[in-house]
């Protein structure tokens, strides 16, 4: 089926099987590959990505489902060579060790922020119990995110 | 893990659903927010040959006051029905409750609707609304009913809707006077290793149980127990009687009773005070 994706500010006219699902959109279509899939079973939230500025995983969200809404990815958030406040807090706070749920990391913390922008570090754990660490660096990821918060002020 | 092959129908409103459903059957399956469907159909447990996708029917995403009910369509988003001023409000129960579901990424998908729908026995809303004493307006081609919530779901994943009806509204009677939600899990977006809603209303206690048997049940025994006038502890003792709990990797039937019976005590204790 023809759909039309509106991914990181670039429409997007692609052709795909309707069960496409939104992460395989995004990376065997588009080739966008920051979105990472880990468990492929709503839980770990490695897959996150915004749809109109809310956080979803995109392993259970059918593509079809989100033509002519605006899909944001981890590649879509710096503006030119300035990072956003999230990814600037990641590395300032040594956010991540593997790396591997970063992404999700980044964008569920782009969605808590906009929903809450001065979360409590309890805040930000439960604003983030959608997405896994396997590493278990959740103690810095919580600084990273406070530290995104605080910078926004 | 990628569905099987279906046809995709968008129904961007409750009478484009009806239609599309009228013409597919029981062949079609309604994709709301998709948090419960979509992984079925990962696995292959569900393979609907067309899917008709309803998640932009914003006809069906509201929350209104309705004479003595609170009145929410059937696609209002978990964290819309949390965060809603109203809701918060009047049913502060259901706010809360909607906000245990999952994780806030199936809060922005999933719908009450939906899981209502789905009928999964260890889901938190379908428990609340039971307790609550909830009714779900359905309609059909042959018009609108409304059903009972302790009377929807009929088995298992099972519910009264006939293939060519939407569920279009939950109705929540206002006038708690109490509450208590009690829902134990190991891990924070687990569904319930077993929970319990217990509301206190015109001096009536209803106690739902969630994952105590196929379906959401009724604590009944726990109920006329304390409608002859027996305590909250003597009454939570007996909140397992009549259950069929299972016995799965999470926990053992054994284990699952005695969570109903101390959940119960503290949904009770809540609902008092």
């Amino acid at each position: 089926m023809k759909l039309s994706l509106t991914v990181n500010g670039t429409q997007h006219d692609i052709d795909v099987e309707p069960r496409t699902l939104l992460v395989h959109a995004l990376r065997d279509t588009l080739d966008l590959t920051a979105t990472n899939i880990g468990c492929d079973t709503t839980s770990c939230g490695a897959c996150t990505v915004l749809v109109d500025g809310e956080s979803v995983k995109s392993c259970t969200v059918l593509a079809a489902s989100v033509a002519g809404q605006s899909v944001t990815t981890m590649e879509g958030l710096a503006q030119g060579d300035t990072w956003h406040a999230v990814q600037q807090g990641f590395r300032d706070c040594h956010g991540l060790q593997c790396g591997f749920c970063t992404p999700g990391m980044v964008m569920a913390a782009v969605s808590l922020l906009a929903e809450n922008p001065k979360p409590t570090a309890d805040d930000v754990r439960h604003g983030l119990e959608g997405n896994l660490c396997r590493c278990t660096g959740y103690h810095n990821i919580v600084a990273a995110v406070l530290s995104a918060a605080e910078a926004s002020k | 893990m990628i569905p099987a092959p279906f046809d995709y129908v968008r129904a961007d409103d409750a009478a484009a659903a009806l239609a599309a459903l009228g013409e597919h059957g029981d062949e079609a399956k309604l994709l709301a927010g998709g948090q419960s469907l979509l992984p079925l159909m990962k696995l292959r447990l569900a393979m609907p040959s067309v899917v008709v996708d309803v998640s932009h029917a914003t006809d069906l995403r509201y929350v209104r006051t309705d004479g003595d009910a609170l009145a929410i369509g059937a696609l209002t988003r978990h964290c819309d029905v949390a965060a809603d001023k109203t809701v918060r409000q009047e049913l502060p129960m259901l706010a809360h409750v909607a906000e245990l579901v999952g994780d806030p990424q199936v809060r922005h998908r999933g719908t009450i609707g939906g899981s209502v729908a789905h009928s999964d026995p260890s889901a938190d809303l379908p428990t609340a609304l039971v307790a609550l004493g909830a009714s779900y307006v359905v309609q059909g081609p042959s018009g609108e009913r409304v059903v009972p919530a302790d009377e929807f779901a009929t088995g298992f994943l099972e519910t009264v809707l006939e293939p060519d009806e939407l569920l279009t509204e939950v109705r929540v009677p206002l006038g708690v006077a109490g509450w208590g939600y009690e829902k134990f899990t190991r891990r924070a977006i687990d569904w319930a290793t077993v929970a319990v809603a217990a509301v206190r209303r015109d001096g009536e206690t209803r106690i739902a149980l969630a994952n105590m048997g196929p379906t959401v049940l009724r604590a009944a025994a726990a109920e006329r127990a304390l409608a002859t006038g027996a305590g909250t502890a003597d009454a939570a003792g007996s909140a397992d009687e009549e259950t069929e709990p299972g016995n799965d990797v999470t926990a053992s039937s054994d284990y699952r009773r005695h969570l109903a019976r101390v959940l119960t005590g503290r949904a009770l204790a809540a609902a008092s005070a």
